[in-house]
This record gives C-alpha cells, structure tokens and sequence, in this order.
C-alpha cells in the first residue's frame, strides 16, 4: 500500500517535470563547440582564397580513403597577391565512407580543414553525400561564420607585400640614415593599404627601390618537412 | 529439414553435460506434440526449431524418452546484445547443450592494424568495445607508449583516468538498464539511459563525438578540457550518485528481479580464474583481481578506491557488483579533479609515433574486464602484429557452462550479466 502511493508520487513528480524531448526535425538541439561534424574546408578570406594548398597530407592519413585532393599553380601567386604558390584545385570528400576521427584537421599544416558542425547527410542518391569543393568550402564558411574561427597562425607575406616591407623600410632608411631602425612589423589586414601608400613615397625619393630583385624567396612552406618526414618512413 | 543434431543422443548418457540432472518432464512423459517433430513450431526468436531425430517420425516410435529440441537464438535477438548466435539444445525448459557462434560483426580489425599508422589505429580501437571507448583507446596508447618508454604528463593522465572512470560508469549503467530489461524490468532501463546521456553530453563536450572519440594520443591527449570541465563533472557526479541511488532502489532488492537472479548461472572462484574469466564477472566471483590495483597504469596508485566483489559469483552478484562499482567510480572521478592541476597534455614527441623494435603487452581494466593489447613493432610507424585481448571473448568462454541446466529463460539473464559487446568479441 504504501509502495503504491510511492509509486504514485513518482509518477505526479514526473508529470510535473518539464519536457526535455526535442521535436527533432522542427528543433535541433544545439550543438557543442567542439563538436566534430563532417571536414569541410575553410576559407582565407584576406587572401579571398581557401587555405588549401592541395598537399595531400589529410589524403594520406585518412584511415578510411574518403578524399582526394588535386593543386595546381596558383594564379595569385604569380601576380604577387597571394603567399601561396600552389592552391587546391578539386577536392572530394565522400561523407559516406568519412569516420568523423578528425585525422585530416590534426595533420593539416594550414588551417585548410576543419571539423564542421554539418552532421546531416540526407540526399537523394548516393553520390549526394560526395561533395566537392564548392560544397566544402561552403560548408567551411558556414562553419566559419557560426563559430567566429580564427586561422591559429597569421599568414605569410605574399610577394606584393614583401616588396612593400622592403620599400618601407628602405624609405624610413633613406629618410633617417643616423639611426637605422629595425623594419616596422606590418601585419597582414592592414599590408595592403601600406603597401600602395609607401611604395608610392618611396618610387618618388628613389627610383632605385623600385628595381625587383631577380628572385623573390619562396614563401615557407610549412608542410614540406612533415611530408619528407612522412615519405621517408 | 537440414542440418539436424542430436547433441544429447550422440554422446554417451554419463558423458552428457546435464547427466545428473533430473529431466523436468520426467522420463514417463512422452506426449510431445507430434508437430514439433515435422514443422516450425515458433520458437522464441522467429528461427526454424528443429527436432533432434529423423524428420516425420513421431517421437514415440523412434524413442522411449524425451527428445532434445535444437533452438536457434540470434543473431537478430535483442536478448544477445549484438549478432551473437547461440544454439540451445533444450529439453523442455531446461537447456542441455549450448553451441555458440560467433563473428557475425568480424571486421578483421587486427589485420587491419598492420596496415595503419598508431594514430589511425586508436579510431580502430574505438570501434572494438563500442560502449567503452576511451577504455580502449587507453589500452592501446598504453601499449605504444610502454614500447617507446614515454612518459605521459600528469594532467594527461588524469584527464584519461576521468574520463575512462566515467566510461566505466555509462558501461555499467548501460549493463544495468539492459540486464534489467532482460530480466523483464523495463523501467530502469529509462533512468540508466538517462544518466549515461549526461555523460556522453560531457565526452561530446570534450573530444567531440558522443562514443568514436579518437581523443587519446600516443604521449598524451588530443586537446585540453574545456575551462568549465571541471564544474560540468563535478555537476555530473552528483546527478550519478542520485541516479544510481535510485537504479540501485528500483531494482536491486525487487522481489521478482532476486528471483530471476539470485543462484543462476553460478560459477565459482576456480573456475571463473580457470575460464580467464575477468573483470566484474571474474570479481562477482569472490577473487578480487583488477589490473588498476595489481598493475596500475594511469595514476591509479594516487588514488584510493575498493575493489567490490561478490560472494556466490551468480548472476546477481555480477549485478551487483557493477552498480557498486559505479561507485567507486564516482569517488576516483572526485579525486582526480581535486588533484589535476594545469600543465602539459602531450609528451613532446614527433608527430608520427615510431616506437623501437620489439614487443610489448600492456593491459588495462575495461568495463569488461582486463584488456590487453600485444604488439610486435620492426620499428616502423605501423605495427607489425596486433594482437588483442578481449575482455568480453574471454568472458563469453564460461557461458556454456554457466547455461547448460539452466531453465532457457535464465540463459537469457546469463548472458546479460556477463555484458558481452560483440564489436569486441568478434573485432
């Protein structure tokens, strides 16, 4: 009798209690900040181009074999606005066969991919869930968008903006010669302004700045050493 | 009608594994609807039931007792907690012979280690026991690092122990909820679930995902605990220590679960040892072995915690000492997050674990039981040979002797209580 009445004050206790079921596809929980949905790729957008240069280090580590990846020259490179000179050309993902391990965001030298919070992967075909770069790189924007991400690392300078530091420098030389000062450090968001402003100063004081050495030293390229690392063993 | 055994009448009588049991019809009765000797009479699990002796003749002609009847159990029975496959030979009620069968879910995961880098291999691993993967993940980095004698920094290490701890809990809990299930409760089975959601809230919280984690790392961990960690956990315990309370209350001294339960599927001390029986099957047993006390890995030897073990080793006591288990789990939980500090969480290493040549076997207390992991390394960054020991294969070994005499529903309790995951058993 009285386990009854126990009973029933469990039941009374949890009529009372709110509701925690959510009505899943009208409602979606939220999900964690670390959460690991499916890789998607991200976007650079001082350079206006995705941090992925195509060096097929996540293709490689891949357990599953769910990617694949191909580069080319990157045409920014060559026109001095970008410190990349390869730039990824296609890239697949088959979200089918992904595991969500996050192997590729672990070895990724270039903040180029990332676990994105995407984790629904209704299509209409089988082929629905390979996406391509576009895809990827929306999904990445999205991602990059919601969360506020930030690249771990700046940027290297692209060529424009290593002849502008150089110029800068050799203007502030010219213009104190008694007290040689080390070159101001010019970060990335603000390199382009400053770049056209003092190149400009300085073709007017010397015209010799504006000469461009023969060769312009690659920009470094982070992930050679792990790669010959990895292709030696 | 294919594939007809007669496991009873082919053996000698004194040989048979139930010979000294009496039958439960008794030896006069010999009424056996005569339809059980030609067709598929439903047994339990949808299969075909097959009769033991030649098809369309009536019992009563061919025999003057009892016929065994073949039942198929599994792989798609919800009572087997996975694809496992048991064929009962059953007289009456009673069980008389048990074939089990195993590697519906074979994936070949050891050869498939051959072929992968240590870091890949640990999302291999997540996927053996897949409701104790950080328990895993931890026995293999374990192995790794004892090859190439790494030390792991402290915080690392107690941030695995917290989180295997609370592995072992939602292990137990989910032991809980479904062994009551199958012992016909269904109620605890809502409030275990519930509590092993606020957990897996939290390893989503920490590594990502809700269960292939893949956060350990040869040398250390994948990435810090977030800043409010600590708070969550803390939170946490307290809601377990109530949510066990009231698993423990709802089902432990219920009248019909102690019948269900107390004295079935007894094994003893010796011959649990002898069956490799470990874990809490092994200590339900009375023989108080864990590898956290015996061979501590982690920082097990900074912590306190008891070792509870049962006193009859049947199926209660597996039970039972699960739930208090959980407990202790609790308490080892409390003391890391006092004694963690800040500080390092991976051991300064290349990227790429390469360990020397050699050979190493390093193993942990799972869940389930004692894990081992054995790997032959020639030096290079994939393992040459993996081998695993699975707590739950080991365990599986005992369950026709626990069976056999046993009424056919209580195999059901039987094999629940000894927690079988097939992703294990079968890798």
């Amino acid at each position: 009798m009285i386990n009854s009445w126990k009973a029933l004050g469990v039941t009374l206790a949890s009529f009372t209690r709110k509701k925690v079921t959510a009505e899943y596809p009208k409602e979606h929980l939220p999900v964690d900040e670390r959460y690991m949905g499916f890789p998607a790729l991200l976007w650079d957008s001082s350079r206006d181009e995705p941090f992925c240069t195509g060096c097929m280090v996540c293709v490689r580590y891949c357990p599953t074999q769910c990617m694949k990846a191909e580069m080319h020259d990157n045409p920014k490179f060559a026109s001095g606005d970008s410190h990349r000179r390869k730039i990824i050309e296609t890239f697949e993902i088959n979200l089918n066969r992904c595991i969500l391990c996050g192997i590729c965001v672990d070895v990724c030298n270039f903040d180029a991919i990332e676990m994105s919070h995407e984790h629904e992967l209704a299509g209409r075909g089988r082929n629905d869930q390979r996406v391509d770069l576009p895809q990827l790189l929306a999904m990445g924007r999205k991602y990059q968008t919601e969360t506020g991400w930030k690249p771990s690392k700046p940027n290297a300078l692209s060529p424009k903006e290593k002849e502008a530091q150089a110029a800068a420098a050799a203007a502030q030389a010219s213009e104190t010669p008694a007290t040689p000062r080390p070159a101001p450090l010019i970060t990335p968001a603000t390199a382009p302004m400053t770049a056209v402003a003092t190149a400009s100063a300085a073709q007017l004081l010397d015209p010799a700045t504006t000469v461009r050495p023969a060769h312009i030293p690659p920009a470094p390229d982070m992930g050679d050493s792990q790669d010959k690392e990895a292709a030696a063993g | 009608m294919t594939n007809i055994r007669n496991t009873r009448l082919d053996t000698p009588e004194e040989s048979r594994p139930n010979a000294g049991l009496p039958s439960v019809h008794g030896p006069q009765v010999l009424t056996r609807d005569p339809r059980l000797l030609t067709g598929t009479v439903g047994g339990t699990t949808g299969g075909t039931t097959e009769h033991s002796g030649t098809p369309h003749t009536p019992a009563l002609a061919r025999s003057p007792q009892t016929l065994d009847l073949m039942l198929n159990m599994g792989p798609q029975h919800p009572a087997t907690h996975g694809v496992f496959r048991m064929e009962l030979a059953i007289d009456g009620e009673q069980v008389v012979d048990l074939i089990p069968h195993i590697g519906y879910l074979h994936r070949g995961s050891e050869k498939l280690c051959e072929h992968e880098i240590y870091s890949q291999i640990i999302t291999l691993f997540d996927r053996l026991d897949y409701v104790s993967n950080f328990n895993n993940e931890l026995g293999l980095v374990l192995a790794v690092e004892k090859l190439m004698s790494i030390e792991v920094p402290e915080r690392a290490s107690y941030i695995r122990m917290v989180l295997c701890e609370l592995n072992r809990i939602a292990s137990h809990l989910l032991f809980a909820g479904t062994f009551a299930l199958d012992a016909g409760a269904l109620t605890p089975s809502l409030y275990t679930f519930r509590d092993r959601e606020k957990i897996q809230a939290i390893f989503e919280a920490t590594s990502g995902a809700r269960m292939m984690h893949n956060f350990f790392r040869v040398g250390g961990i994948k990435e810090d605990v977030a800043e409010d960690f600590g708070a969550r956990v803390t939170q946490l315990l307290s809601e377990l220590d109530r949510g066990i309370d009231e698993v423990d209350h709802i089902l432990t001294f219920g009248e019909v679960f102690l019948a269900r339960t107390k004295g079935v599927g007894v094994i003893n001390g010796p011959d649990a040892v002898d069956w490799g029986l470990s874990g809490p099957a092994l200590r339900a047993s009375n023989v108080p072995y864990d590898v956290r006390v015996y061979e501590p890995y982690c920082l097990y030897d900074h912590v306190e915690f008891g070792v509870p073990v049962g006193s009859q080793g049947d199926t209660w006591d597996r039970y039972y000492t699960r739930i208090l288990e959980m407990r202790e789990s609790v308490g080892i939980v409390r003391q890391c997050l006092g004694q963690m500090k800040p500080g390092p969480i991976m051991a300064p290493l290349r990227r790429i674990a390469r360990p020397p040549k050699g050979e190493v076997y390093a193993h942990a207390e799972n869940p389930r039981g004692d894990f081992g992991v054995y790997i032959v390394s020639d030096g290079g960054e994939k393992p040459y040979r993996l081998k695993v020991r699975p707590p739950s294969y080991c365990n599986l070994m005992a369950l026709r002797d626990l069976v056999v005499g046993q009424y056919i529903a209580d195999a059901v309790v039987i094999l629940g209580s000894l927690d079988i995951v097939l992703g294990e058993v079968d890798r």
